[in-house]
């Protein structure tokens, strides 16, 4: 995403002319509206039952959570534990059955249709199925937030076109979304969503329908909307893999309940409840039980980078070579190698006291995958 | 043929064409609000109104259950009211697009409730209202199978205005009957058919065509 310009997004005079709470022309305040104050969720004993022809389902049952300004939120959970009824009630889509939902602290349900309307264009929302307009153009779908916000038909174009500069897709304006690739369109449902300016971007499962290549251009797209916009991420996601690469924080549910919540490094380097364990097992499959609770999915100094490296060959795994790709110490933590049909197929868990990414890639050269799964201190 | 017959051929056609088009204007003007109303009233709809929508939507099949010739002596007294007339071709008009308008109305409906409600869910979360949604994306997303829903309609009204000879109003039906048949002139019946199947073949053809037109999109 390199050479994109995100001034004209920054540019302290276009957020002053948006109506928010508190804004004022003042030049004193411009500064710090640039600066984005806004963007702040509170869910205060937030519950939702839905009733269904099977009788009531308990969704949400008193969660309280705090989204500062600027965070990346990450929600995770089993399936059906409740994340989409809870990030649906940010943009009232849902409506919760009791408690109370703020966006800069304001209360979400007291809104009428036009506060509504207006919180709907702080808030932005993309999907797991992206939800485009098959009968619009790329332009017309980013347009639409505009069109319906009655912007003058000069002014549209000028953002619309700004909005897809910022995800890369200017030269997409007049295909059809059926034309385009997954990840482009989520760009698309990335640009509409931004094109209105929000506080706040809701990601429901968004990178769910895209290949793990695509996930993460999409994901490196929505950190630098985040840094340099500022912009407030909530999103959910099933991937573990998802919430370490870009969130700053997470949230675990659990049957309606948050069960445990606190920055990444925290939750993934201790996880306490027994759910986020098992969320989290994938990652550190393997790990002998010592061992993964020190793993970190940050480097500290002195800490040793933990990799899965698989092989698959008609011979075993080569050491020595393994050894002199690593470049240094090697340590084994786990290994199981299986035949299957006359290949020695497996996957290993090594540790390198000083593993650089050059090191990774001269494994990566030995044939098979690498794949970095943290880091561990020697000891706590 | 003699000359006459031809003259009186070429006047039942256009005279079809006449009552066909103007009552599929009026079913299409009416029959699309009456389909949104539809959709977006029932319980979970986007303006739900459960009572309102049961009412409509046994009126609509109350119509649909009645066979047209039927509805166009029924609806005599009807019709003389809003046309002044009873015989002719707006007395005709009046039951033919009484009778299309439901029917069109539920073929719109199925397509409008095709819509992915993700779609919607996507639009109110941009700031969409109401309107917009209908305008933006219930109608656009629906249409090709409202255009195709639109040609069967008009399929099914030109086989419904032969009837129209039942009030005076002529047309290709009434030709058939009171030459081709009651005068047994097989040549006149021909023309007539030869006539109606060009007719319903050019229809479908040019609905299925603007259908794929659009679905290529
Ligand atoms: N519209 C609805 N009507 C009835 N039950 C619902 C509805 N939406 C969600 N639920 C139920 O609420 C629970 C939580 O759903 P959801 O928030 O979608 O979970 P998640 O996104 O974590 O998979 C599930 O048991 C689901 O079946
Ligand atoms: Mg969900």
């Amino acid at each position: 995403m390199a050479g994109l310009t995100f001034d004209s997004l920054r540019d302290p005079a276009r957020w002053i002319a948006r109506d928010r709470p508190g804004a004022s022309a003042a030049p004193a305040l411009v500064s710090a509206i640039a600066t984005r104050a806004a963007g702040t969720v509170r869910f205060e004993a937030v519950s939702k039952t839905y009733l269904s022809a099977a009788g009531p389902v308990q969704a949400l049952d008193r969660v309280d959570l705090d989204v500062p300004a600027g965070a990346i939120l990450g929600i995770i959970g089993r399936s059906g534990a409740g994340k989409s009824s809870l990030l649906r009630t940010v943009n009232r889509l849902e409506a919760p059955t009791s408690g109370r939902v703020l966006v800069d602290g304001q209360p979400v349900a007291a809104l009428d249709t036009d506060g509504l309307v207006a919180l709907r264009r702080r808030v932005g929302m993309i999907f797991q199925h992206f939800n485009l307009l098959s009968a619009k153009t790329v332009h017309g779908n980013v347009a639409l937030p505009l069109k319906a916000a009655g912007l003058p038909k000069p002014e549209i174009a000028a953002r619309v076109q700004e909005a897809l500069r910022l995800v890369g897709l200017e030269g997409k304006a007049e295909t059809y979304p059926s034309r385009l690739s997954g990840g482009q369109k989520q760009r698309v449902g990335i640009a509409r969503a931004l094109v209105s300016r929000p506080d706040i971007l809701l990601c429901d499962e968004a990178t769910s329908a895209l290949d793990p290549e695509t996930t993460l251009t999409i994901l490196n797209l929505l950190r630098d909307i985040n840094r340099r916009l500022g912009i407030t991420i909530i999103l959910i996601t099933h991937e573990m893999s998802v919430i370490r690469e870009i969130c700053s924080d997470v949230v675990v549910l659990e049957k309606g309940r948050v069960v445990e919540t606190g920055p990444v490094w925290r939750v993934f380097g201790g996880p306490e409840h027994p759910t986020t364990r098992a969320l989290l097992e994938p990652l550190s499959r393997g790990l002998p039980a010592d061992l993964a609770p020190r793993l970190r999915p940050h480097f500290t100094p002195g800490a040793a980078t933990v990799l899965a490296v698989t092989c698959a060959g008609p011979a075993g795994p080569d050491l020595s070579a393994l050894v002199a790709a690593a470049g240094g110490p090697v340590r084994l933590l786990q290994a199981g190698i299986e035949r299957i049909q006359g290949h020695a197929v497996g996957r290993m868990l090594i540790a390198l006291d000083a593993a650089g990414p050059d090191a990774e890639d001269r494994l990566r050269a030995l044939g098979g995958t690498v794949e970095r799964i943290g880091y561990v201190t020697a000891d706590d | 043929m003699s000359p006459q017959m031809i003259d009186r051929l070429g006047q039942a056609c256009l005279d079809t064409l006449f009552m066909v088009g103007v009552s599929a204007g009026i079913a299409v003007l009416a029959g699309i609000p009456l389909a949104l109303f539809l959709v977006t009233s029932e319980p979970g709809g986007i303006l739900p109104a459960p009572k309102a929508n049961r009412v409509v939507g046994t009126i609509v099949n109350g119509f649909r259950a009645v066979p047209f010739i039927v509805l166009l002596v029924a609806l005599i007294p009807f019709t003389r009211l809003v046309t002044g007339t009873t015989i002719g071709i707006w007395a005709a008009i009046v039951p033919l697009s009484v009778s299309a308008t439901p029917f069109f109305a539920r073929i719109a409906e199925v397509s409008l409730r095709e819509v992915d409600g993700g779609l919607i869910e996507a639009a109110q979360s941009i700031g969409c209202r109401r309107r917009h949604i209908l305008l933006h994306v219930l109608l656009p997303e629906a249409l090709p199978g409202i255009l195709g829903g639109f040609t069967i309609t008009l399929v099914a009204m030109i086989g419904a205005s032969a009837m129209a000879g039942a009030v005076g109003a002529g047309g290709l039906g009434d030709v058939a009957i009171r030459y081709g048949y009651q005068r047994f002139d097989t040549t006149v019946m021909a023309a007539v058919i030869a006539v109606l199947v060009a007719l319903v073949c050019l229809v479908q053809f040019a609905g299925d065509r603007a259908v794929r037109r659009l679905r290529a999109r």
